[in-house]
């Protein structure tokens, strides 16, 4: 027998029952279409997490106090012998193919000015940061390039500060103040949005040292680094550990690049959208199961077709073929359905809400399909089976 | 050329065992023209049965051209059947979503013929039978007699030796199975061998060679009292 008269058969076969046919494939196609939604908004999160970390570029190091495995583990923090100083950050400047450094240090604080006062992160940092963190000032300057240990009392206001404290007036020159100390503003910041949850815009800046005595701390909690465009991010990591060693006497930082966070955070998304693409495929078993009863009735009703086909000299493996092939057919048309379905619930997500962020995954589509079809495969060997097996007088007896 | 030698069938039926053929020898050379008649549950559609290769002989030994039959596996089986025999069964068995040249090409989409071979040897068979019209319609959309005769148009489509037909006007009015008998036995008259079980002794005694069956056994053979 040839394939596209196999396929025929089948064709003519599934559409013989066109309405049972079709939800027979329907449940196959809904399976398809929860993988294919499922994944694309893992897939788009992913996509939009990468986005948030790489909008403030990709060419950084950070240095936080005490050794830690993965990045984010914040508790090892506490035990730290030897803290980061913003020493440590003027020293690292001298580091090869080292741009700039940020010791960093940040809180909550009131902020008062112009007569009002509104709760802002305090973010303590040095002159590098707009360059570093690709973050434009728009009205003013950032912070000069003072003595870092006893810079002047300067701030720069986020936007939206800005906009609370000051509505439409002119901020340059204007006092503040921050947890009783008194600041002269000196520039406003371009608005850059939020990052997981927190809104740069919703900030003061200010220089790390005077960071330190607000939140009455000895030491930095992060030292950014920035490193020159196609320079070996293991060399870098090489040259800021040496430096770092030979000040601390032992190795109580860890180092890690943004090329890590992003595996890490990579590695995390790519577990959640298996997950979801898992919970997605159970409904394809449940729509294998309806292909599997399908399969069954099929070979009953047609009992006298199968003792018909050996007459005519089928042998059993064309028997099974032909079930076999069928229940395939029926997973396969079902499974683009899906894709098409699945296309069309995520462009109109899209299309509804501009913010969710959701993106058609090839490779799960891809996926998804495959699965379908295996599991048509999967649901047809039993019913082919048992239609091959059949003894040919036995079956051209059922009427 | 069929030579059957003590050919027994049983059935176990609960605790009984029932001799659906009970020791039958018998011979049919090429070209014969055989009904077969006998009570209901004398033993003859399983005859065919074994004739045909769907079933197996409990003992006993069945050579079809020579070769006995017994030494044959599964796929060897469904050669022969496919290039030698073909079956017209009482209720038509055509395939309800196929059109009537879908049905006749049947065995030889099983066999992987092209095409093209297909639809002119299908329409040749359909011609034959006098349904050289109705290639396109439905089993539904035909009359039983007309039916049949595609069924017989499927059967010698592969041209075979041997044409086996089970009670084949058992669902027929007389006139349309008059002209389904009229058409195997020019069939016949070409060369093809011929066994007919019938009820119906106007049609029995119209072949060359009678048997006659009771309790399994063959209890009556026109060949041997001649
Ligand atoms: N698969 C089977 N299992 C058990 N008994 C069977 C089986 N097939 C046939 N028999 C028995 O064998 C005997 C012969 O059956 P067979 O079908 O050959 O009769 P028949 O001559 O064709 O009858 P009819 O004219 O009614 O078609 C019967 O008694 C029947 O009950
Ligand atoms: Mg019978």
């Amino acid at each position: 027998m040839q394939t596209r008269d196999l396929l025929r058969f089948t064709a003519v076969s599934a559409l013989s029952h066109r309405l049972r046919s079709a939800l027979t494939a329907l449940g196959i196609g809904i399976g398809v279409t929860a993988v294919v939604l499922l994944t694309s908004i893992g897939e788009g999160l992913h996509e939009f997490m990468i986005a948030e970390f790489t909008q403030f570029g990709t060419n950084i190091v950070a240095i936080n106090p005490g050794v830690q495995e993965t990045f984010g583990a914040s508790a090892a923090v506490l035990n730290t012998e030897r803290p980061l100083s913003i020493d440590d950050a003027e020293a690292l400047r001298r580091v090869p193919q080292v741009l700039g450094t940020i010791p960093a240090v940040q809180g909550n604080a009131s902020v008062e000015g112009n007569g009002r006062e509104r709760r802002v992160i305090i973010s303590g940092v040095g002159p590098d940061m707009p360059e570093i963190f690709r973050f434009k000032v728009a009205l003013g300057e950032f912070l000069p390039d003072d003595d870092p240990r006893a810079p002047r009392a300067f701030a720069v206001l986020g936007s939206k500060v800005r906009d609370e404290l000051y509505g439409d007036l002119n901020p340059l020159g204007e006092r503040i103040r921050i947890g009783g100390d008194r600041y002269r503003v000196i520039g406003v910041m371009e608005s850059k949005g939020t990052i997981l949850g927190m809104d740069l815009d919703d900030a003061v800046y200010i220089p790390a040292a005077r960071g330190l005595e607000i939140f009455n701390r000895e030491s930095l909690m992060e030292i950014d680094v920035l490193y020159a465009e196609g320079a070996s991010v293991e060399e870098v990591k090489e040259g800021i550990r040496r430096v770092l060693l030979a000040r601390h006497g032992g190795e109580d930082f860890t180092i890690t690049t943004q090329q890590q966070m992003l595996d890490v955070l990579g590695s995390v998304l790519n577990v959640v959208t298996f997950a979801v693409g898992a919970l997605g495929s159970i409904s394809l078993l449940v729509g294998g199961v309806g292909i599997f009863t399908i399969m069954t009735i099929a070979v009953r009703e047609r009992t006298f077709e199968i003792g018909l086909l050996r007459a005519l000299g089928a042998l059993r493996g064309q028997v099974r073929a032909i079930f076999i092939g069928e229940s395939i057919l029926l997973a396969g048309i079902g499974g683009l359905t899906g894709l098409l379905l699945g296309l069309l619930v995520v462009e109109s997500l899209k299309l509804l809400f501009p913010a969710m962020p959701a993106s058609y995954s090839v490779p799960y589509a891809i996926a998804a399909e495959s699965l379908a079809l295996v599991i048509g495969l999967i649901a047809g060997v039993w019913p082919a089976q048992r239609a091959a097996r059949m003894d040919p007088v036995d079956a051209l007896r059922a009427e | 050329m069929i030579r059957l030698e003590d050919v027994c069938r049983y059935f176990d039926v609960g605790d009984e065992v029932v001799h659906a053929l009970d020791h039958v020898t018998v011979e049919i050379p090429d070209g014969e023209y055989v009904s077969i008649m006998g009570p209901s549950g004398s033993g003859k559609s399983t005859l065919l049965n074994i004739l045909g290769l769907l079933d197996t002989p409990s003992s006993g030994s069945y050579s079809l051209d020579g070769v006995n039959t017994s030494t044959m596996d599964d796929a060897e089986l469904a050669h022969v059947r496919q290039q030698k025999i073909g079956f017209v069964f009482q209720s038509f068995h055509l395939v309800p979503r196929l059109s009537a040249l879908e049905n006749v090409e049947l065995p030889m989409v099983l066999a992987g013929d092209q095409p093209t071979a297909r639809q002119e040897r299908g329409m040749a068979a359909l011609n034959r039978v006098g349904l050289g019209h109705r290639d396109d319609h439905r089993p539904s959309q035909l009359s039983g007699g007309e039916r049949q005769r595609v069924a017989i148009a499927r059967a010698i489509v592969m041209q075979p030796t041997l044409l086996l037909a089970d009670e084949p006007t058992g669902n027929l009015d007389s006139a349309s199975g008059k002209e389904v008998v009229k058409i195997m036995e020019d069939l016949n008259q070409q060369g093809l061998t011929l066994l007919v079980v019938t009820h119906d002794p106007a049609i029995g005694e119209r072949a060359r060679r009678q048997l006659k069956f009771r309790d399994g056994r063959l209890a009556e053979d026109s060949a041997r009292v001649a």
